[in-house]
């Protein structure tokens, strides 16, 4: 009797597990050995796939010509990064300025900041090379391609970063900002130990993802002739005709620039995140 | 300590009367503010700790007319403790920096006095274990008590308390009104805003009944719980206590 129990206790938790092995609820975490498994299925239906379609066109690839243009990459990859880098710095600094100016009491600067967003993240990004570069820039007398490279983007990704300040300070909770008042902080300090250490908890994670987006919305730059890193491999299938070849390795180095980040911004999520 | 109170109005930019013509002169040792939600009392008790401005008339603490101007209401706040019915702990600090960060940013405490006067009050209201805790680790009955344990740190002349337990689960409802009985009786003045109506009577020697923007009742606890003096009285607390 109690044999005949426990056996069906241990076969119905064994059907549970076949069942756990591809399901998980919603919002949990899939055991590592579980999820392992997954990922590797998955892996391995996107690689039959591409490799179907592949035998199908009759394609084969040949990366061999790569070492030959290592210095392109490297420079290319050089010019990248430090565009990236400059505009991270810059375009934080326009996105803190104008979501402040957002809230002036100045009503020129009030509705300039807030036209700037508006138009910035209403346009493409193309359209706003094409206007700083070759008329802003050549009017003004700007040489470098890197530096304007460097400050469109700026300008481009600080009305994104704009947003993401405003939107973290309008989500700092009201009780918080009279409890602030209520133990007899004053304006100075409210901001410094209240409503600064709760936006950086929920900005950093953003900004985060925000650098990945820089990194990737350089590479149009590439229209003004700025030999970064997807410029220097248009080049590089124009003189070999690997084309394929060319742009999916542009893809992988993209891929290990942005996937850090973002490893990066989640852990940073995690981190900071107290509430609830 | 003395409280007083004129011609207090208050009404909201949505043009709706809170608080109309509130009149209230009496010593204040523990007092208890109920009546209907939206009748007034958290707007009244904002008034009262300097975290909102009347519309008009006046509120005077021992002889001293309170000034509206934000810079005589941070002094005047700074010798107030309030605490809110919740979410009034600063989240992304535990609970034994939410005592020390006012007590040397604003009391100036040093840093060592400040950390030995969170741990001898956190020891004494048996949260000792959970100081080093964020708000979010914390029960919803311990959050309360640091944020008592916070307001009161810096001794100040007056605890104002917008129901506390509101937002509580009833098994913590009564660790914090023991910890309110328990300063009150160490000489704590407070004013409660509270629909513990036994915590009402038993605790606190005044009551205020607050209905429609008015104090419409107000007097000794003992005498007005057993006798309401006011029909409105009567049938608010017949709804009380319906159930118990
Ligand atoms: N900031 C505010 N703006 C507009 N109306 C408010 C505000 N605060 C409170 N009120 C209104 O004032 C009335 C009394 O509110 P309150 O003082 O919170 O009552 P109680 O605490 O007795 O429930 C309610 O009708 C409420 O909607
Ligand atoms: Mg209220």
């Amino acid at each position: 009797m109690s044999l005949a129990s426990s056996g069906s206790l241990i076969s119905r938790n064994e059907g549970q597990d076949n069942m756990n092995l591809f399901i998980e609820k919603e919002g949990k975490k899939a055991a590592p050995l579980i999820a392992a498994l997954n990922i590797v299925i998955v892996c391995a239906a996107i690689i039959a796939f591409f490799w179907v379609s592949l035998a199908i066109i009759d394609l084969k690839f040949d990366f061999s010509f790569l070492p030959k243009y290592r210095n392109w990459i490297l420079n290319g990859f050089k010019t990248s990064l430090g565009i990236s880098l400059l505009s991270l710095v810059l375009s934080l600094l326009i996105g803190i300025l104008s979501a402040v100016g957002t809230s002036s009491r100045i009503l020129a600067l009030r509705y300039f900041c807030r036209g700037y967003i508006t138009v910035i993240r209403g346009t493409p990004l193309m359209t706003q090379i094409y206007l700083f570069y070759y008329i802003i820039g050549t009017a003004w007398g700007i040489e470098s391609r890197f530096i304007s490279g460097a400050l469109i983007l700026s300008i481009f990704e600080g009305a994104y970063i704009s947003e993401i300040i405003r939107g973290s300070y309008l989500s700092i909770d009201e009780t918080q900002l009279e409890a602030a008042r209520a133990v007899g902080f004053n304006r100075r300090q409210t901001l410094r130990f209240v409503i600064l250490p709760q936006m950086v908890a929920r900005t950093v994670p953003a900004l985060a993802g925000q650098f990945a987006s820089i990194i990737k919305d350089s590479s149009l730059l590439s229209i003004i002739a700025v030999v970064e890193l997807s410029q220097s491999f248009k080049e590089i299938s124009t003189s070999t005709f690997h084309l394929f070849e060319s742009y999916f390795t542009l893809g992988a180095i993209y891929l290990c620039l942005t996937l850090p980040i973002s490893f990066i911004s989640k852990r940073l999520e995690r981190r900071f995140y107290y509430e609830n | 300590m003395r409280i007083e109170i004129e011609h207090l109005y208050k009404s909201f930019s949505n043009s709706k009367v809170v608080l109309e013509d509130i009149n209230f002169c009496d010593e204040v040792t523990s007092l208890s503010v109920v009546g209907p939600s939206g009748g007034g009392k958290s707007t009244l008790l904002r008034i009262i700790g300097g975290l909102l401005s009347p519309t008009s008339g006046s509120v005077t603490v021992d002889g001293t007319k309170l000034v509206q101007d934000e810079r005589h209401l941070i002094q005047y706040r700074r010798e107030i403790g309030f605490v809110f019915q919740q979410g009034g702990l600063f989240h992304h600090m535990t609970g034994r920096e939410n005592i020390i960060r006012p007590l040397v940013s604003v009391h100036g405490y040093s840093e060592k006095d400040a950390a030995d006067r969170a741990d001898e009050l956190l020891t004494r209201f048996g949260l000792a274990d959970d100081g080093h805790k964020l708000p979010a680790a914390l029960s919803g009955g311990q959050r309360q008590r640091i944020a008592i344990a916070r307001a009161v740190a810096p001794n100040p002349k007056l605890l104002l308390l917008d129901e506390p337990t509101s937002a509580l689960d009833p098994e913590y409802t009564t660790e914090v009104l023991n910890m309110v009985s328990e300063l009150s009786s160490t000489g704590i003045r407070f004013i409660i805003v509270t629909h513990e109506m036994g915590f009402a009577r038993k605790a606190c020697d005044k009551v205020a009944f607050l209905q429609g923007g008015n104090v419409v009742e107000y007097g000794v606890s003992q005498e007005v719980f057993s006798s309401p003096a006011t029909p409105q009285f009567r049938q608010f607390l017949g709804k009380m206590f319906e159930w118990s």
